[in-house]
C-alpha cells in the first residue's frame, strides 16, 4: 500500500492532482456510529502464501464522502433495507406459519456470529452453502415458503440484516476439511483467464489494488463489506452480482449467480478477507 | 460499454472491405514478438490513432498515461507504464508487436491483445456476458492498428 500511496501521489501531483481528486484517503479508519470499530486493515491470511501482505476492506478505496456516509447509520442508504430484513425476520410466512425469529429469536443475538463465517459447509446437505443458500434452505425445509430469488430484493434484505448484526466480527471462513474442494475450484477460476480481455481476479485486483484503471480506483475486491449499497445504481448489490459484472468487463461469457462456480468463487474470495470485519450493509460507487 | 462496442464494429465492418489486409491469424511475428510488416500497406493516420487511445475497443488510457493526451482524456489508468517517449524506445515493428499481441513480448502481460481472434477463455459478444456465437471480431481492425502505431511513433 505504501508504493500505491506514493505512486499515486505522485501522479496526483504531476497531474495537479485533477485526475486523482477522488481517491481516497487510504489511512482513515472506520468506526461506525462513533463506537463500532472495523477492521478494515489485516495481515493477509496464511493461506494466500504470500500472494498479499496486507489485506484491506474495499471501503479503505472509495472517495472521502462515500467513506463517510459508512460511518453514520442514518447517511448509510444501505439501512433502509436493512430495516425491511428485519421486518421479513419477523414475519411468519409459508406452511408452516413461521417466521425466522420463531426458531432463531433474536437475530442480534443468534446472528452476530453467522455472517463472518460463510460460505460454509454444511454437513446433511453435503454441500458449501453460501449465506443466501442457506436462507432459502430454512424457508423452504423448515418454513414450508417459497425460495427467494438469489440476489435480488428481499434475499439481499434478508442478507444485509443478517450481515449489520455482525458488522464488527473478525470474517473467519474455514478453508480446509470438507470445503476445501470448492475453495480450491474457486482459487482456480480466481486467477483463470476469461473474455477477449483474456483478464483474470487477479490481474486487477491482486496485482493492480490501488491503481486507478481509467477513473476506478481498484480495491482488492474484497466481499466482507457485501451486501453493498452502490450509488451508481440506488440499491443493494450482492456478491455474486458483482462477480458477474467483473467477469462481464472481461469481455466473457459469464457465470449465473447461484451457479457451482460463483458458489466455490465466493467462498474463495469470502477467505481471502479472512482477518477483516464483517461490514455489510458497506457503501460503495 | 455497450454503445462503446457497437461503435467498434461498425468501424470494424466498413473497414472490412479494405483489400490486402494480413488476417488476425495470418500475422507474422519476429523472434521477440515484433511485426514488421504493416498490416494493412496503407501509412497510419496518427490523428485517427490518438482518437482510438481513448475510445471504443481500443481505450488504452484505461491503463496508460499519456502526457500528450491529459488535457483531452484527463482521466487515465495506472496499470501499465507512461506511453511517453515510446517512439523512441521501441521501433514500429516493436510497437505493432505489442499492440498486436503484446504476450509474444510481456509474457504473463495485462495488456490484451487487439488483434487476435482465438484463443479465448469463454469469450463473450462484447460486454453482454452471453457467450459469442460464430468466430471473434479483433478488437481493433487493422487499419486502427497501423492508426495507433502512427500516433505511438509521435510520441518522441
Ligand atoms: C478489468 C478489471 C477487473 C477484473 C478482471 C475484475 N474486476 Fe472486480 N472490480 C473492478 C473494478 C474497477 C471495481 C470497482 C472498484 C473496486 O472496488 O475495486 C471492481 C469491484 C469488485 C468488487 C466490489 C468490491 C467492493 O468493495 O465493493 C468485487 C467483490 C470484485 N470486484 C470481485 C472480482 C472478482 C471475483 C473478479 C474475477 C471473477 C473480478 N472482480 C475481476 C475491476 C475488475
Ligand atoms: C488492461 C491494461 C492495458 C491496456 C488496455 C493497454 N495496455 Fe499497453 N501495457 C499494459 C501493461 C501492463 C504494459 C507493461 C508490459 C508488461 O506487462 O510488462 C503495457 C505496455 C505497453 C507498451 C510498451 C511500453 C513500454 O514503455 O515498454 C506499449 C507501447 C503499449 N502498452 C501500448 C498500448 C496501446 C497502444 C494500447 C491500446 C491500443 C494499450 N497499450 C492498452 C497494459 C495495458
Amino acid at each position: 500500500m505504501k508504493k500505491a500511496l506514493l505512486k499515486s501521489a505522485i501522479c496526483a501531483a504531476a497531474l495537479g492532482g485533477f485526475a486523482h481528486a477522488a481517491a481516497a484517503d487510504e489511512s482513515a479508519s472506520l468506526v461506525i456510529n462513533g463506537e463500532l470499530e472495523i477492521v478494515t486493515e489485516a495481515p493477509a491470511p496464511a493461506h494466500l502464501d504470500g500472494a498479499l501482505r496486507t489485506v484491506y476492506s474495499g471501503w479503505v478505496f472509495r472517495s472521502d464522502e462515500t467513506q463517510v456516509m459508512q460511518m453514520d447509520d442514518f447517511d448509510n442508504p444501505g439501512m433502509i433495507f436493512v430495516e425491511s430484513g428485519m421486518a421479513d425476520w419477523n414475519t411468519a410466512e409459508g406452511t408452516e406459519g413461521k417466521s425466522c425469529a420463531d426458531c432463531h429469536g433474536d437475530a442480534e443475538e443468534s446472528m452476530r456470529e453467522v455472517r463472518a463465517v460463510y460460505p460454509k459447509w454444511n454437513d446433511e446437505a453435503e454441500e458449501v452453502r453460501t449465506l443466501q443458500m442457506q436462507i432459502n434452505a430454512c424457508r423452504t425445509e423448515q418454513m414450508g415458503a417459497e425460495a427467494l430469488k438469489t440476489d435480488a430484493g428481499s434475499m439481499l434484505n434478508m442478507e444485509a440484516y443478517i450481515s449489520s448484526v455482525g458488522r464488527g466480527t473478525i470474517v473467519n471462513v474455514a478453508v480446509d476439511g470438507p470445503a476445501q474442494a470448492a475453495w480450491e475450484q474457486g482459487r482456480d477460476l480466481y486467477y483463470t483467464r476469461t473474455g477477449q480481455l483474456d483478464l483474470s481476479c487477479a490481474n486487477c485486483h491482486e496485482q493492480n489494488y490501488g491503481n486507478m484503471i481509467r477513473a476506478d480506483h481498484l480495491s482488492q475486491g474484497q466481499i466482507n463489506g457485501f451486501p453493498t449499497y452502490r450509488l451508481k445504481n440506488a440499491k443493494l448489490n450482492g456478491v455474486q452480482g458483482r462477480f458477474k459484472g467483473c467477469v462481464r468487463d472481461t469481455m466473457a461469457e459469464t457465470y449465473s449467480p447461484g451457479s457451482p462456480e460463483f458458489v466455490a468463487l465466493e467462498l474463495y474470495v469470502a477467505s481471502r478477507g479472512n482477518g477483516l470485519s464483517v461490514e455489510g450493509p458497506s457503501v460503495r460507487n | 460499454m455497450k454503445r462503446i462496442i457497437q461503435l467498434a464494429a461498425g468501424i470494424a465492418l466498413s473497414a472490412g472491405a479494405a483489400a490486402a489486409e494480413v488476417a488476425p491469424g495470418d500475422v507474422v511475428f519476429g523472434e521477440y514478438g515484433e511485426v514488421v510488416e504493416s498490416l494493412t500497406g496503407v501509412a497510419g493516420d496518427p490523428e485517427a490513432g490518438r482518437a482510438v487511445m481513448n475510445k471504443g475497443s481500443g481505450n488504452c488510457v484505461a491503463c496508460h498515461q499519456v502526457t500528450e493526451l491529459e488535457e483531452v482524456y484527463p482521466f487515465h489508468g495506472e496499470v501499465g507504464p507512461s506511453l511517453d517517449y515510446v517512439g523512441e524506445r521501441w521501433t514500429e515493428a516493436d510497437l505493432r508487436g505489442i499492440v498486436v499481441n503484446a504476450k509474444n513480448v510481456f509474457p504473463d502481460t495485462m495488456m490484451p491483445a487487439f488483434y487476435k481472434v482465438d484463443g479465448f477463455n469463454r469469450l463473450g459478444d462484447g460486454f453482454t456476458g452471453k457467450a459469442k456465437e460464430g468466430p471473434a471480431t479483433p478488437l481493433l481492425t487493422a487499419q486502427q492498428i497501423e492508426d495507433v502505431i502512427a500516433y505511438l511513433m509521435t510520441l518522441q
